[in-house]
């Protein structure tokens, strides 16, 4: 529970911080997750909306081309797709469907219906095309992430709607539809994320074979290994949310720091 | 079926997925940026620049001490995210300091256009035009109201009053609003204060309430304009028609009657 329990006090104070900075002024965090200013100073900004300026053809500041890079830095070499579980408000939304899937059993009397994973690398490269024909940034104005997150700190309007659509689809169509396969800014924290020294690890001498951890994993793939050898969850899609570890009862996962050093 | 032909297969069924959700998406894009009647904070970069630069932050609009500038969400049926504000509930105060302006991390916002001589100056920001509607303006049917003129923050400068002789009574004057659209800076004080039901001034981005005469028309009598034709020579044009002198061309009437 002390991972859950800490991604949502990060996903909540991080949002908390920001509401401070718009009502009452208070300078730790302003802005939103598009770009914000950390104490006043540093700027921050997400690199994958600024790559989508920069294709749309707009000129790109020092601001936020510095603000693009601390971010991809600290996903990049630290925390790989933590982003996704631990900071995108959706995840809590997309979280509380898996929860209500699993409580209703959705999956067990669902036929599948197939999804390839690399459909959130296709929509990835379809918002850089669209924004380089169009000169406007394409996931920028549609996404869900920053009509949510706006919608928290500047008001929502009828955002509610679109938080609601991605409700019922993770509820009803695909178990993690929106964050596990369509979200392009997801398919782009698992590229940039792909090799950051924070990484689960498995232990296969401890592992009792239950697979409540391949059960709970937003991205089943990454945890091939269990049961099988022991090794460092290498791909990029691992979004270090832990729920793997918290679920397993014979701590044969743990977090680690990746060892680029081949052993054999 | 081979290896091969699987992959060019899959690969053709994913690019004509990836058609359709474009055009969908592109359609929906297209749609949702076609908010033309929509005030920019100052200093914003024209529309077209501006949709692809600002990145959605909301920095300008915590900058705001009025409130003024918000952040269009769905409903609001402006480009999601970008900020606007409406003039006729709360207008642009104007701040000497410009607060809105050089928190643009983007420039998406261009301190330079709202600077002269080193210093910010929200005098010179263009945030739209001002437009009276002469038929639903009291001061035209010869009410005297000068709520807009004695708003403008420009007082005498961007409003100025037209006086006129009200022929219906014979003894009163009209003093009737007129914006001079050189120095309005489209703060929409004017709009927040007109005390018609609906304004009767409003405020207009300026690219869609401003004509353009063309640059082929020179106002002679402008000392300026007249500098641009100082080099333009005469020449005469050689038709078939000019062989002859003009009247001749008019009264020959060979061919008329055959």
């Amino acid at each position: 529970m002390r991972y859950l329990i800490s991604r949502r006090i990060t996903q909540l104070g991080i949002i908390a911080l920001y509401i401070a900075a718009h009502l009452w002024g208070l300078k730790i965090l302003e802005g939103n997750l598009s770009s914000s200013l950390l104490l006043g100073t540093i700027p921050l900004s997400d690199p994958f909306a600024v790559l989508q300026m920069f294709t749309a053809g707009s000129i790109i500041t020092m601001d936020v081309l510095i603000g693009a890079l601390l971010i991809t830095l600290f996903y990049g070499v630290i925390g790989g797709r933590m982003f996704c579980s631990w900071v995108c408000p959706i995840n809590m939304v997309t979280d509380a469907a898996n929860w209500l899937r699993r409580k209703l059993g959705i999956s067990y009397i669902q036929k599948r219906v197939y999804m390839s994973r690399n459909i959130r690398y296709w929509v990835l490269g379809l918002s850089l095309v669209l924004s380089f024909l169009m000169g406007l940034t394409a996931f920028e104005l549609v996404s869900p992430i920053s009509i949510l997150h706006r919608g928290l700190i500047f008001g929502m309007g009828f955002g509610f709607t679109v938080v609601l659509i991605i409700f019922f689809f993770d509820l009803l169509v695909h178990e993690n539809g929106w964050c596990g396969y369509i979200c392009p800014l997801g398919g782009f924290y698992s590229l940039i994320g792909k090799f950051s020294f924070i990484r689960v690890s498995h232990n296969v001498d401890k592992c009792t074979e239950c697979m409540k951890c391949k059960d709970v994993c937003p991205e089943k793939e990454v945890l091939f290994m269990v049961s099988k050898f022991s090794e460092t969850v290498k791909m990029g899609a691992c979004t270090n949310c832990a729920r793997c570890i918290e679920v397993c009862e014979d701590e044969a996962l743990n977090f680690s720091i990746r060892n680029f050093i081949d052993k054999n | 079926m081979s290896e091969r032909r699987k992959f060019i297969l899959g690969m053709a069924r994913a690019v004509g997925l990836a058609g359709i959700g474009a055009l969908v998406w592109s359609s929906v894009l297209e749609e949702s940026v076609h908010a033309s009647l929509l005030l920019r904070p100052p200093g914003a970069l024209d529309e077209e620049d501006f949709l692809r630069t600002c990145i959605k932050c909301g920095l300008c609009v915590s900058a705001c001490p009025y409130d003024t500038l918000m952040l269009a969400a769905p409903g609001d049926k402006k480009p999601m995210g970008t900020p606007f504000f409406d003039a006729r509930n709360i207008p642009c105060y104007m701040c000497t300091d410009v607060p809105c302006v050089p928190v643009c991390p983007t420039g998406a916002l261009d301190e330079a256009s709202v600077t002269t001589n080193g210093k910010l100056d929200i005098n010179i920001a263009r945030m739209g035009v001002a437009v009276v509607d002469p038929y639903a303006c009291i001061a035209f049917w010869g009410i005297q109201c000068d709520a807009c003129y004695r708003a403008c923050p420009l007082l005498d400068q961007a409003i100025v009053l037209e006086y006129g002789k009200n022929e219906r009574t014979g003894k009163h004057a009209f003093l009737k609003p007129v914006v001079v659209q050189d120095v309005c800076t489209g703060c929409g004080m004017c709009e927040h204060a007109c005390i018609t039901e609906k304004a009767s001034i409003i405020v207009l981005p300026r690219e869609v309430a401003m004509g353009r005469a063309g640059d082929h028309y020179v106002k002679g009598w402008d000392k300026k304009d007249q500098e641009r034709v100082k080099d333009a020579h005469g020449g005469t044009t050689q038709t078939k028609i000019s062989e002859k002198s003009a009247l001749d061309s008019l009264n020959d009437d060979s061919g008329l009657f055959e």
